[in-house]
């Protein structure tokens, strides 16, 4: 094997509320798990989509907002230490003569698995991109759609486009790290979540954002990278600018597209991939399972829940298929306790027997 | 239990007459998917995604768009004067005889 591989015993492909959960259950069998999501951010939809909406139907959890799941879903497997390929998509499949696979990612990252598990939900979320002809070349050269680590726009000139709540909060994150910033939308509306809108009100007037409404972005300008943008006034004399910067982030939003995992010969139906549900979850690949949102099955519901309930499923199939020689019954971890691979252990207090009597 | 009649046109040009019941906190948007019609609903109902994006073809008035769906309506395709959002539009008994369209979908 090649030295520079990343090597697993479970390949998660979804780092959503699904995903990271498996992280858990494949720990409590010593399974060591990574994962690969597109995005940049572990979370999937309940980071990207809706952080800040609420959930009632999590077991034990009258009300949780998205956001807070995924930091404590991350808590409660950072014993487990898994490992993360973000902002890549996984792209092809290869299975092996032994049975294990390699998966490869969009950028080229390989991954040796014994087990994949895919926890795709919608698909894999691709940016809408602005209508620029020629804007490819700036990609990963100063033009991003997905912002994976800030630092790289440290004290440089940045122009973000969008109306929504990834363009509002990048702004407010933004204005501290980079010289400048500008926020262009096409209109003078802004949705997201209101202390968002309100900072970003706050920034504005602070002078640390600037914000050019309605406008919008024609075109890009650069040699080999980004240095500077076309920029339309929607007013009545529809006055150009142009604003030299380093970078250029259009945050448009994210369409989900099952993407080139429909093209593993996998059975798919209705744009999901189907299973067993009787059993473990597994596709018609064996190896191959597919638990949360991006399965089908008689009965199937999209509920977060139910994504945890055929991750640990899947687990107890997943270590038969590695170690089938091996005996192995579940247990409870208020009897057994955690013990995570980073040395820590959690476990139940004692109870203590002693006596109780008169003076 | 009041049920309301509602014809759905999808995408080929096809009619479906369906019953959509009034009290069972369901959208339109959720009607289509109870009968099998095309409809993604990618982000389940928040407004978010405009994939169960629909023209109103009867002269039912349905009020105002509501802020998050005028919101994504100003970012999607295809939108015109009478496009609404399915899972913005409750069942209510005002939409007795509604007919909508399917709009396309995006690519």
């Amino acid at each position: 094997m090649e030295q520079d591989m990343i090597t697993t015993d479970i390949l998660i492909i979804g780092a959503g509320p699904t995903g990271l959960f498996t992280v858990f259950e494949a720990g409590l069998l010593k399974l060591k798990c990574h994962l690969i999501d597109a995005l940049a951010q572990p979370g999937g939809q309940c980071s990207e989509l809706y952080p800040k909406k609420p959930i009632y139907d999590i077991p034990g959890f009258p009300e949780v907002l998205a956001g807070d799941l995924v930091d404590n879903l991350m808590k409660q497997i950072e014993p487990f230490q898994p490992g993360f390929t973000l902002g890549e998509r996984a792209e092809d499949i290869e299975k092996l003569e032994d049975g294990t696979f390699i998966v490869t990612t969009s950028k080229g990252t390989k991954h040796h698995t014994k087990v994949v598990a895919i926890a795709g939900g919608l698909g894999s979320f691709e940016p809408r991109k602005p209508a620029i002809e020629g804007i490819e070349k700036y990609e990963d050269n100063g033009l991003a759609y997905m912002i994976k680590d800030p630092e790289v726009y440290r004290d440089k000139k940045v122009v973000i486009a969008g109306g929504g709540d990834s363009a509002l909060d990048w702004s407010i994150f933004l204005a501290d790290v980079a010289s400048e910033v500008t926020l262009v939308h096409r209109r003078e509306e802004f949705r997201g979540a209101l202390d968002s809108v309100e900072k970003v009100q706050d920034l504005v007037d602070a002078k640390k954002i600037r914000l050019v409404t309605p406008a919008q972005i024609l075109d890009v300008k650069g040699e080999e990278k980004v240095e500077s943008v076309l920029l339309q006034h929607n007013d009545e004399a529809k006055r150009m600018e142009v604003i030299e910067c380093d970078a250029f982030i259009p945050l448009f939003g994210l369409a989900p597209k099952l993407g080139p995992i429909a093209n593993w010969g996998l059975e798919i139906e209705k744009n999901a991939i189907k299973v067993d549900n009787t059993l473990d979850y597994q596709t018609n690949i064996p190896g191959i399972y597919a638990i949360g949102d991006v399965n089908t099955y008689p009965g199937k519901l999209k509920l977060i829940l139910c994504g945890f309930h055929e991750a640990t499923l899947m687990c107890q199939s997943a270590y038969q298929r590695i170690f089938p020689d091996k005996r192995y019954v579940m247990k409870y971890t208020t009897v057994g306790g955690v013990d995570g691979f980073d040395g820590t252990r959690k476990e139940a207090e004692k109870a203590v027997v002693k006596k109780i009597g008169n003076k | 239990m009041q049920d309301v009649n509602i014809t759905i046109i999808d995408r080929e040009g096809v009619e479906h007459k369906v019953l959509a019941p009034t009290d069972m906190n369901m959208n339109l948007m959720e009607v289509c998917k109870s009968y099998e019609l095309p409809v993604q609903a990618v982000c389940g109902g928040m407004a978010m995604c405009a994939t169960c994006q629909c023209y109103v073809i009867s002269d039912h008035d349905l009020g105002e768009r509501n802020d998050d769906e005028q919101a994504m309506l100003w970012e999607a395709e295809n939108v015109k004067e009478n496009s609404r959002l399915g899972c913005q539009i409750p069942i209510t008994d005002a939409l007795d005889g509604l007919v909508i369209e399917l709009a396309p979908e995006a690519d």
